[in-house]
């Protein structure tokens, strides 16, 4: 049971604030956004998503910059309450296709009148979008999703292939295209967030992926569905030993959304379900089993006299050369006496940018692609304002990586078809199954 | 929604003042009210969103109430909900306003469209002005009579919102007794979870007035309710889904066929994607086993995976929620999670608040097998640029060297930090040596060596320095030169801000003194003297103490200030068992995530919505309903201040002061303050004046308990006064003055183990063996109890402290005596006694 929500801008202003119980003082908004901003506990630079003040407990959820934040005074199940203001987020973009402060600010109307069903009196009714819609009636404003910095995992696609449309992803599920008619499709995504730890000889410490399939339909007159996976899959490893070269992929645990029917998984690996609007994840899954990670980085740091040291960093990326990885950042953190960085690109170099962030002493590298098969080197010398005891490359390090590969992914899961029950045999929706690999936490020590 | 009162906001640019803009608004909705113009609807809309985003951003809009009221008036549903937003929100600051509008409101409540009738009665349920409640009775029946889920479903929370208002009218207009019915017979899953929630609430509220509410609370409780309800949990929504495990954890099931049966009924629950879901099952798992400890410990097996699965999916804060209870799981079984070590390794990217509690876990799941590989990888953070975190890591990897009989390792380990010359690193890990030190004193050669290679310069923290300084003094005669070290720190006496390090520096003086007096003379002058110059009064009084026992004897002197000293075996947990158990307790809720049971952080009315089975749960600590109230708010505060004075004194044990009390009994204290209350309830069953309603709350628990056994009757050489009364202060008094005579660990029978399901099944036992209880806690399989017995026609006394681990029927034993002498017999005595709970 919670008490207020409400929307905050990052400068903290309210964007929407619904009181349900009037058991919190209103100037609530007011002492979270201070609180947040001037978070400083035992070092800890963040105010964590649960906090309690003056017997007021606050959680809030970060979503695309805006702060989702409910109150209550009632010692409640914090992962009920944080799973809900992310499902609230949700809710608010299938119906507006875009969420962030704009959209929000110019469709306010609509974000109440969704507010007022998903919550009574505190309590939750619902938050399936599907039974929303017999309940709302506001159309939305609907931004110009082009000009949008992408925000999501899936907005990714739009850069990427070109057999995207570009509008899919951030669709409303209740407004109609230009034309007045909805476009029968579905979109399918197996995004994979990857974290490998090398230790300084390049072996691997620990590696584990978090997978989700991620559905978002716009099918009318909600089709049953059937999804299979690899039929070799097998789930359920409690623990880190690696079984490299079975072949077969191995999860170790995977839950499922509530719309999802598991009859025949055990025998024939499907998935059936009626998805309901919206966009959900059909499925996360872990995994811990060995897998060839993307990318190799190596790295070396050699004092060059009193003052100086040389950094050599070298990015491999051990894919196919039919898969090009996309936004690739790598940083390093330098010794804190670095005052100046020369860089040298490789000959040739294109849509690198390189770059030395003072502040915190940290080099970053930041390539545009990366196409699977190459190998990329970057040269830096560094200078130092006083002379150096202590082993260097203790000083420095460890080099982290993010970056995101389409059409690739990393534990081999796969949809093998995608099957829908068909109306008629006219009846032939758009299908998008995609595949997409992210770094979660990607670490190369030295 | 936003406050209309407050006007006094600083008005920025983009947004308007609102004196002006209102005034223009209530003209132009004027000239709409009566328009019946084509597209007139289109500019209300317009209106109404300029005022209900000027609400938004806490201007007060208010005066255009009359305004708004006449142009609701329209088919238009966008329009009116708007409408009916901006009346409940300025209803209850203008009570007259409100009634205008009570009759567009029941109007619509009659409505042919289900969902203007569901949207009227809400915001007519929503007014929240109490003499306007009349007007809501009559809407409310029917719409709980209403053909239509939707309106039902409005009309259940609109009997809640009208008891929230006015609870006589709520419960003369009967109903209650309504949504009780509701319950158990709409066909509609969502008005059963209204019922469900609203009941709740209503009986909960009424239950400390009326008997029968309480009972009513109770038959929520029943079998036939809880199995109507498990048998349709996959028909309810995620959230209510949550509702209803919340309310089956309350249930005691009658045997453990049930509990097998509640549980393969709830297993697919667990690999539900709503964490909530999965965590509220969890829950109901761990509580209906916990008396099995078997299965209880299969239960941790098996709630592992979906938990860590829930960690790695979902947004960070989400993963935390998450994270927070599997770190309770993890200090409560760290042997289930140890091949799991590699799964709370920090990620460079997530937030402290997440590295921190990996730490935790990383320290706790430390064993044989994994040690090697936990402090290689905290090593490794420890070199970190995220500077809160080394530090972190760096006591990590000393509360493993503590907790762990191999330490060679570990120790060259720490030794290197002092090396990496960064001065958090070298400051923290001084402490953790001199910890460590005190441990094991048998390291002392190694790090002998390293800390003389300090430099006293470079070490500048309080706590770093005060700890070097007494390494300094304690091992003085191992360090050539910690003379002359400590008489450069005191000739920079005045330099040094620090009363904790000017503290440690004396004593340090005195103890090198000791031992090279020649050496040390100057300077212990020198110290003196600065010492009684001193402006803090606790450098003062130090200063002119050493010189006074000086001056009396020096070899008195030494006995006071150095005496030689045995090695510390444990250190304080910061945590009580009592306060780790009633975490547990209110597992999957904020308790967990403040890691502080909800007392401490939340007002009584506020516990939880359904918090009545405190009664069932704790009968040794939830006393609520057996004391008056105000006794439990003091004891809430007792036990907060004894536990923040267990953290100072510890921190002063920690620091190398060799007189503060061992730590370790300053932990033992805060216990015992906290166990007062019981203390009333234990003595009442103890001394049997009461043993028909203990038997009786047992019952209650379904637990089928031995009867009391009959007295033991062999006959120790040694014996007891049975009726022994000692008081808790005095108990308190001569645990921290008495010298500790034995400490034993000894095995339980089997039956033994499996007898002791609640604290006072032993109690009574022990009872019959002339032994009592004076504080006891715990739950399966953790329980800690102190006894106390007194000689035969004798004043002395003999005190128990007693940890018993049913998992693995063992149980260890600490005993202090007034007469040392007779301790032994005691133990024997004592051990004896408890050999033999469960077996007669």
């Amino acid at each position: 049971m919670i008490s207020q929500f409400f929307v905050l801008s990052q400068r903290g202003d309210n964007i929407v604030f619904r009181d349900y119980r009037g058991e919190v003082q209103k100037a609530s908004a007011e002492i979270f956004f201070r609180k947040v901003k001037f978070w400083k506990e035992d070092g800890e630079e963040e105010a964590p998503p649960v906090f309690n003040v003056d017997g007021v407990n606050y959680f809030h959820v970060k979503v695309v910059g805006l702060l989702f934040v409910a109150t209550t005074r009632v010692n409640v199940s914090p992962s009920l309450v944080l799973e809900l203001l992310q499902r609230i987020a949700r809710v608010i973009k299938d119906y507006l296709g875009v969420l962030n402060e704009d959209s929000l600010r110019k469709n306010f109307v609509l974000v109440y009148e969704l507010l007022d069903e998903v919550i009574d009196f505190g309590y939750v009714q619902t938050t399936s979008t599907e039974l929303l819609k017999s309940y709302v009636f506001n159309e939305p404003l609907v931004v110009d999703a082009a000009r949008l910095q992408p925000l999501n995992p899936a907005a990714i696609f739009m850069q990427g292939t070109k057999r995207m449309p570009g509008t899919a992803v951030t669709k409303s599920v209740v407004a109609n295209e230009p034309g007045g008619r909805k476009r029968e499709e579905i979109f399918v995504d197996i995004i994979e967030k990857i974290s490998v730890t090398f230790s300084s000889s390049g072996y691997i410490l620990t590696s584990e992926i978090d997978g989700t399939i991620q559905m978002k339909s716009y099918l009318s007159g909600n089709p049953e569905i059937r999804l299979a996976l690899n039929e070799d899959l097998s789930i359920g490893r409690g623990d880190y030993r690696s079984s490299f070269g079975s072949g077969s992929v191995i999860l170790d645990d995977c839950n499922f959304h509530e719309s999802v029917r598991l009859d025949n998984f055990d025998t024939d690996r499907t998935l059936t379900l009626v998805p309901p609007d919206g966009e959900f994840p059909v499925m996360n899954y872990r995994m811990t089993q060995e897998f060839k990670p993307p990318f190799r980085i190596n790295t070396l740091i050699e004092e060059a006299g009193a003052l100086k040291a040389e950094v050599i960093l070298k990015v491999s990326a051990e894919f196919p050369s039919s898969i090009t990885a996309n936004t690739i950042i790598v940083q390093m953190p330098l010794p804190k006496y670095t005052t100046r960085v020369n860089f040298e690109l490789e000959p040739g170099a294109l849509g690198q940018t390189t770059d030395f962030k003072e502040a915190n002493r940290r080099l970053e590298w930041g390539l545009k692609k990366i196409v699977g098969g190459s190998e990329h080197t970057l040269r830096a010398k560094l200078t130092f304002s006083q002379e150096f005891h202590g082993n260097i490359t203790k000083e420095s390090g460890p080099v982290s990586a993010t970056f995101t590969i389409p059409m690739y992914n990393a534990s081999r899961l796969q949809v093998k078809y995608l099957q829908i029950a068909k109306k008629s045999s006219a009846y032939n929706p758009y299908r998008w199954v995609r595949y997409v690999t992210q770094a979660n936490s990607y670490v190369a020590r030295m | 929604m936003a406050p209309p009162a407050q006007t006094n906001r600083s008005p920025s640019p983009s947004q308007p003042s609102g004196k002006s803009e209102v005034t223009d608004l209530k003209l132009q909705l004027r000239q709409l009210a009566g328009s019946r113009l084509p597209g007139v609807d289109d500019s209300k809309r317009e209106l109404f969103k300029k005022v209900i985003s000027y609400m938004t951003i806490g201007i007060d809009v208010s005066s255009v109430f009359g305004e708004m009221v006449m142009c609701s008036a329209t088919s238009d549903i966008v329009l009116k909900k708007m409408c009916y937003l901006y009346v409940g929100n300025y209803a209850k600051v203008n009570p007259d306003l409100a009634l205008l509008t009570i009759n567009f409101l029941q109007r619509d409540c009659k409505d042919e469209d289900p969902m203007i009738r569901g949207l009227a009665l809400r915001s007519l349920s929503s007014l929240n002005v109490a003499n306007l409640v009349e007007y809501l009775v009559g809407p409310l029946n029917s719409g709980l009579k209403d053909n239509n889920s939707y309106v039902r479903m409005v009309a259940v929370i609109g009997v809640l919102k009208l008891y929230h208002i006015s609870a006589s009218t709520c419960t003369d207009a009967d109903f209650p007794a309504v949504l009780k019915h509701l319950l158990l017979n709409d066909q509609d899953t969502q008005v059963v979870a209204n019922c469900l929630l609203a009941l709740q609430e209503i009986w909960s509220g009424e239950a400390s007035t009326s008997e029968e509410a309480l009972r009513e609370r109770e038959t929520l409780l029943s079998k036939p309710v809880i199995y109507y309800l498990l048998n349709r949990i996959k028909e309810f929504s995620e959230w209510a889904q949550c509702l209803v495990l919340d309310l089956v954890v309350k249930y005691v099931p009658s045997d453990s066929n049930e509990i097998f049966n509640i549980m393969n009924l709830l297993e697919d629950r667990l690999q539900h994607a709503n964490g909530a879901v999965v965590l509220a099952t969890a829950k109901v798992f761990l509580h209906m086993t916990l008396s099995m400890t078997d299965v209880h410990q299969q239960v941790y097996e098996r709630i592992k995976a979906p938990l860590l699965t829930l960690v790695s999916s979902g947004s960070p804060e989400q993963s935390y929620a998450v994270l927070s209870h599997l770190h309770l799981l993890v200090m409560r079984a760290p042997y289930v999670f140890s091949s799991d070590y590699k799964h709370f390794y920090c990620q460079y990217n997530e937030p402290s608040y997440v590295k921190k509690l990996k730490l935790e876990m990383l320290t706790a799941v430390a064993n044989e097998s994994n040690t090697y590989e936990i402090v290689t990888e905290l090593c490794e953070y420890a070199a970190n640029v995220d500077i809160p975190i080394a530090r972190e890591s760096i006591r990590a990897v000393g509360k493993i060297a503590l907790q762990q009989y191999d330490v060679n390792a570990i120790v060259d380990r720490l030794l290197q930090f002092l090396e990496m010359e960064k001065d958090y690193v070298t400051a923290e890990a001084l402490v953790l040596v001199k910890d460590l030190l005190r441990k094991y004193p048998q390291w002392s050669q190694d790090c002998i060596a390293v800390v003389g290679n300090i430099s006293s310069q470079n070490v500048q923290e309080p706590k770093a320095k005060a700890a070097l300084i007494w390494m300094l003094g304690e091992y003085s005669q191992d360090m050539s030169d910690s003379p002359y070290i400590l008489e450069s720190l005191t000739e920079n006496w005045d330099e040094e801000h620090s009363p904790e390090v000017r503290l440690h520096l004396l004593t340090a003086v005195m103890k090198c003194f000791f031992k090279r007096p020649p050496e040390t003379q100057k300077a212990l002058g020198a110290a003196l003297a600065a010492g009684l110059a001193d402006l803090h009064q606790d450098v003062h009084d130090r200063a002119l103490f050493y010189y006074r026992l000086l001056q009396h004897n020096v070899t008195v002197a030494e006995r006071v200030v150095n005496p030689p000293k045995q090695a510390v075996s444990v250190f304080a947990d910061t945590q009580s068992s009592e306060v780790k158990d009633r975490i547990f307790d209110e597992f999957n809720s904020l308790s967990v995530v403040y890691q502080k049971p909800s007392y401490m952080f939340t007002d009584k009315e506020h516990r939880g919505p359904f918090e009545f089975s405190d009664e069932l749960g704790n009968l040794s600590i939830g006393t609520e309903s057996n004391v008056p109230a105000h006794v439990v708010e003091a004891n809430d505060k007792d036990l907060l201040l004894s536990t923040s004075e267990k953290e100072e004194i510890r921190g002063a044990g920690t620091n190398g002061s060799a007189y503060t009390a061992p730590s370790y009994d300053s932990s033992l204290i805060s216990i015992a303050t906290q166990a007062q209350p019981d203390l009333a309830i234990s003595n009442a069953e103890v001394a049997g004046l009461s043993p028909q309603s203990s038997l009786a709350i047992d019952d209650l628990l379904g637990l089928g308990l031995p009867a009391v056994p009959a007295p033991a009757p062999s006959p120790p050489p040694l014996k007891l006064n049975a009726r022994a009364v000692l008081d808790p202060g005095t108990f308190q008094q001569k645990w921290r003055q008495l010298p500790l005579s034995v400490s034993e660990e000894l095995s339980l029978s089997p039956q033994g183990a499996a007898a002791l399901t609640t604290p006072q099944a032993l109690l009574r036992h022990m009872q019959g063996h002339s032994v009592h209880c004076i504080a006891s806690g715990g739950q399966s399989p953790n329980f800690k109890f102190f006894f106390f017995a007194q000689k035969a026609e004798e004043s002395s006394i003999f005190l128990v402290e007693c940890k018993i681990n049913t998992s693995s029927a063992k149980a260890q034993i600490t005993i202090k005596a007034d007469d040392q002498s007779m301790s032994q017999a005691f133990s024997t005595l004592f051990q004896s006694a408890l050999s033999k709970f469960g077996t007669s």
